[in-house]
């Protein structure tokens, strides 16, 4: 049970919640409090739109503990419209569907149980495909 | 006591209030009615469905509240901090106990100064929120109050119920009149202890009083409420352009819109249940958000929900010329429907985690 770990990182896993630099605007996900642009100290808080492009992905057939229920799934290299690049898996999408360069949204979903069905489920971001509308 | 025929019981909102935002989810698997009549009645059944939603694996009534409360705020316009309540009403809260509404409000960025639970009350724990909002804005506790009614819904393999039991939903932004996309004309409820479907702690699947259901329960507080409602606020179903009523199925709502004098053309825009299944919580409050879709300034619209045990909640709304800018603001209801993939029953048995360990 890891309750103190995921309960800090829940902002930014619900919704993107990074942080946006003072000094040059540069836009940090996740947030670590210091520029990784300029090196100076960076602690406004600056939620992500969501939407972004895939870089770069992998397909996962054997998945890691915790991970089983969902499997087989993708996951990418999510370059965001703010810049930043995020890991992340792939929801709502067949795996002959992903291509580099295609346009997707930030989507909260069930990442994983912790322990069995009596640990706490733990909720973050995945990406899938735009929807058009 | 009886109460007299000429009291009015219908609630009219001290101050004026409406719904400011709305958002639908529904998830993209679909389970076709054939697929449970191959498997359990040799292909030969008449399914009160064409078919119905499945979530998938990585999907609850949390994440999917979390996305139908996206959508309202962006059709709103409003930021989250605004919000004073948070409410989610469902049969199929992921916890049994810790609360539902917590992780959505924090999802979407309320505040820490809000209201937040999670409501029972079989298909109607969404309206009953959504009458708990009207209230609450009303009375001046706060500008926005977001009352969601969304459901993963629980059928026994093999049962009738499982042609039906689906997953989806809609979140509704009540605040103020002048705000408003439609404006809430007035509610009545009608209730009884009336026992005709019902899941005891810690059983998986529901139980229903067959034949039961209709009758004395869906029929009676359904057409009770409406009638209430329609009188105490001096209109008929001429007055009214869509009407909404909670879709166990496909046929029960074309019937009890008939009972109360709505024409087929009425009732359709909101009948989904045919290619959603029943999205219990969710159920009449999607239905709601498909027809404010395609609404037009100006049109009022009947919304009757039932939920077993029993009641109904009834609400008349006005749409208002804020309305047609707002429609397109975030995904409509039937690009959710649109996005459909077809599943079969082994793929159905998976995604809702039916194989025995």
């Amino acid at each position: 049970m890891e309750i103190p770990r995921h309960w800090r990182l829940k902002k930014q896993r619900y919704s993107l919640q990074g942080e946006i630099c003072p000094h040059c605007e540069g836009k940090i996900f996740p947030p670590r409090d210091v520029c990784p642009h300029c090196g100076n100290d960076a602690r406004t808080t600056f939620t992500f739109s969501g939407r972004g492009k895939i870089y770069s992905f992998t397909h996962v057939t054997e998945a890691p503990a915790g991970f089983e229920e969902t499997a087989p799934y993708t996951v990418a290299l999510v370059q965001l419209e703010e810049g930043p690049v995020v890991t992340a898996q792939l929801t709502d999408v067949q795996a002959d569907e992903v291509e580099i360069g295609m346009p997707v949204e930030m989507v909260t979903r069930k990442i994983r149980s912790d322990g069995d069905e009596r640990g706490i489920i733990i909720y973050g971001y995945k990406f899938r495909p735009v929807m058009q509308h | 006591m009886e109460q007299p025929q000429t009291q009015i019981l219908a609630h009219k909102p001290a101050k004026p209030v409406g719904i400011v935002g709305y958002g639908a989810y529904v998830p993209r698997y679909r389970l076709p009615a054939r697929e449970v009549a191959r498997i359990w009645k040799g292909g030969k059944d008449e399914a009160p469905v064409r078919e119905k939603a499945v979530p998938g694996a990585d999907e609850d009534v949390i994440t999917m509240s979390i996305e139908a409360a996206r959508n309202a705020l962006a059709r709103a316009r409003i930021h989250a901090h605004e919000i004073r309540a948070v409410w989610v009403g469902s049969e199929s809260h992921p916890y049994a106990v810790k609360p539902s509404s917590t992780v959505v409000a924090e999802a979407i960025g309320a505040p820490v100064s809000i209201q937040a639970g999670d409501w029972e009350f079989a298909c109607k724990a969404g309206t009953e929120a959504m009458v708990a909002a009207i209230a609450m804005v009303s009375a001046g506790m706060g500008r926005y109050a977001l009352a969601i009614g969304m459901d993963t819904a629980q059928g026994r393999p093999g049962d009738a119920l499982e042609y039906t039991a689906a997953a989806g939903g809609a979140a509704y932004l009540i605040g103020p009149a002048e705000e408003s996309l439609a404006v809430v004309e007035g509610t009545y409820s009608y209730v009884t202890d009336t026992p005709d479907f019902w899941r005891r702690a810690h059983e998986r699947y529901p139980e229903h009083g067959q034949r039961f259901t209709g009758d004395p329960a869906y029929f009676k507080h359904i057409t009770e409420a409406g009638k209430q409602l329609m009188k105490d606020l001096g209109v008929t179903a001429a007055d009214i352009q869509y009407a909404v009523f909670h879709q166990p199925n496909t046929k029960f709502p074309q019937r009890v819109g008939k009972m109360l004098g709505f024409t087929p053309e009425q009732i359709q825009p909101g009948l989904l249940s045919p290619v959603i299944g029943n999205t219990y919580a969710g159920a009449a409050m999607i239905g709601l958000s498909a027809v404010l879709d395609c609404a037009k300034p100006g049109d009022r619209i009947l919304v009757v929900s039932f939920g077993s045990g029993a009641g109904s909640d009834a609400f008349l709304f006005r749409t208002t010329e804020a309305l047609v800018e707002r429609q397109r603001l975030a995904l409509q209801t039937q690009d959710y429907i649109a996005r459909r993939t077809e599943i079969d029953y082994g793929m159905y048995v998976r995604l809702r985690g039916k194989l025995a360990d």
